[in-house]
């Protein structure tokens, strides 16, 4: 439970939280998004696509990260490509990269206490956001300790942390079940259900079952744009008995991509 | 504010028999508030309550007394981080001022050579300035790439944790070989202002190599090679280093909009 803020209840002007249109974003030389068209709510939505799909691009651009080459992103109601300023919206954003990078010496506390300073937090409120941070992700036993001592998923566990510490409206997670075991990532789908309550969520991932389990919205990108938007039992159906695939969810993905690529 | 009656009160400190749900939270409810109903409730506690209220408060204070007392709040994070900087700073800065203190001996050594101070000066933040503000010394770069505090603030406060260390020692290595302290330290500030405002557009660390490779090409060499000082460091030259200065200075904060994002030269 946490306490309703006046502005979360207030009428919002901007009737999506992710608005892109014609977005093209450029890794290294070539164009690892060209031409993508994307709206999203409120809710958890699962990016999937194969390798190279350009899903991690995607969210560099969703994160302010890259500046994106062309068309228009418009993130919270902000503009955000070009010159604009992009303070405003990084107050509310939260982000796990796919190479999370992080300071071996520090520990999980003093780390994730310097990400929320650097999102500008109120001093006062950090110590009790990092606190219940570190307990939403399973980490409070490890809470003091240095980040160079954790496992792979713990460091995972870490990171996604440190992107859920200031309650972003906007939260972007690149591969977050990378290194998580059986059970842990169980938990995290539930606690992902519970970021999706009030906030938009996106997961790329490639794992279909995470996203069949856990998100309200499947966003299926194939060469740097997108295939498919749906629900999970969307996926499912686009499915028949004759794809590949080891359930009903993977049989859909890949009968999507199989379509897509036979037309082309 | 209607307050219970004593019936009622005593009735609810017996265990609420005979009471309804409604009543009872209600009197909760107004308990919560009223510190002389509650006094009144107190006196009215059985004896069995007391000795439970007793017994919890001895208990509590046995595992208050055992636990460990809250620990306050340590060194805040922006502290380990002004740490972390430090450590990372310190190997360059090191051998900056360990390649100062070699200009300061030649210079004694062999007066008649063209300082060394004075060519290594404009140079001798770039090392600082280009690892201060890098993607390959800080690891966490993507993150804090994506946080509101990224930004030209951010650069500015890591050049001036370089500038803190190289000004005192290109002061102190002036002092001590008697070169002019202006023609020190003042294309020392130029080059740093002029690999910020570079460094907008095409990465600090690019712009720091680049300064560096075009200073040693066009002065340093060929001064030391000439052994004569170059003309842009003679006395003559002191005011064009103050105009520069102060035109690299001003620009700088127009460069804003260019730390916002990653950029593929750092
Ligand atoms: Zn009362």
């Amino acid at each position: 439970m946490r306490a309703v803020r006046a502005a979360e209840t207030a009428p919002t002007l901007h009737p999506w939280l992710v608005h892109a249109k014609e977005l093209r974003v450029r890794a290294d030389r070539h164009l690892a998004v060209d031409g993508l068209d994307l709206t999203l709510t409120a809710g958890v939505h699962g990016v999937l696509g194969p390798n190279g799909a350009g899903k991690t691009t995607l969210m560099r651009a969703l994160s302010t990260v890259v500046k994106p080459a062309g068309g228009s992103l418009t993130l919270l109601g902000a503009q955000v490509d070009g010159r604009a300023d992009l303070r405003e919206v990084r107050r509310k954003l939260g982000y796990l990269p796919q190479e999370f990078g992080f300071y071996p010496r520090f520990t999980v506390r003093e780390f994730i206490a310097y990400m929320a300073w650097l999102k500008e937090m109120p001093k006062t409120a950090i110590p009790d956001a990092v606190q219940r941070a570190i307990d939403r992700v399973g980490l409070t036993t490890k809470a003091d300790a240095r980040m160079k001592t954790l496992s792979g998923g713990m460091l995972r566990r870490a990171g996604i942390a440190q992107a859920i510490v200031n309650d972003p409206e906007l939260l972007l997670l690149d591969e977050p079940t990378v290194g998580l075991d059986p059970e842990q990532r169980l938990d995290f789908r539930d606690l992902l259900r519970d970021l999706g309550a009030d906030s938009c969520v996106l997961v790329s991932t490639h794992l279909v079952e995470d996203v069949v389990a856990a998100c309200t919205d499947v966003i299926l990108m194939n060469e740097g744009r997108l295939l498919f938007q749906g629900t999970p039992d969307d996926l499912i159906a686009r499915g028949g008995q004759g794809d590949a695939g080891d359930s009903p969810a993977e049989r859909g993905y890949s009968a999507l991509l199989r379509r897509h690529r036979s037309n082309a | 504010m209607t307050h219970p009656t004593t019936t009622v009160l005593a009735r609810y400190a017996e265990g609420g028999h005979g009471l309804d749900d409604a009543a009872l939270w209600s009197i909760e409810v107004h308990l919560d508030a009223c510190a002389n109903c509650r006094e009144s409730l107190a006196a009215k506690a059985t004896p069995a309550t007391t000795d439970l209220l007793d017994r919890v408060a001895v208990s509590l204070g046995q595992a208050i007394e055992a636990s460990p007392s809250p620990t306050r709040q340590r060194t805040p994070a922006a502290a380990v981080h002004r740490r972390w900087l430090a450590w990372t700073l310190l190997p360059w800065l090191a051998v900056t001022v360990a390649v100062l203190g070699c200009g300061v001996l030649l210079d004694s050594a062999e007066p008649s050579l063209p300082s060394l101070v004075l060519l290594l000066a404009p140079v001798a933040p770039l090392p600082g300035v280009a690892v201060a503000w890098s993607r390959r010394t800080d690891p966490a770069w993507e993150l804090i790439a994506t946080t509101p505090a990224a930004g030209l603030a951010m650069v500015l406060r890591r050049t001036l944790a370089v500038l803190v260390v190289v000004l005192p020692a290109l002061l102190v290595a002036g002092v001590s070989t008697g070169t002019s302290l202006a023609l020190t330290l003042l294309p020392c500030l130029a080059f740093t202002g002029a690999t910020l405002v570079l460094g907008a557009l095409v990465g600090v660390r690019r712009a720091a190599i680049g300064l560096a490779v075009v200073w040693s090409a066009a002065v340093l060499l060929p001064s030391v090679a000439a052994q004569s000082l170059s003309p842009v460091l003679q006395p003559g030259s002191t005011a064009d280093w103050v105009v520069a200065t102060v035109a690299l200075a001003a620009i700088t904060p127009l460069a804003a909009t260019h730390f916002r994002r990653l950029t593929s030269g750092n």
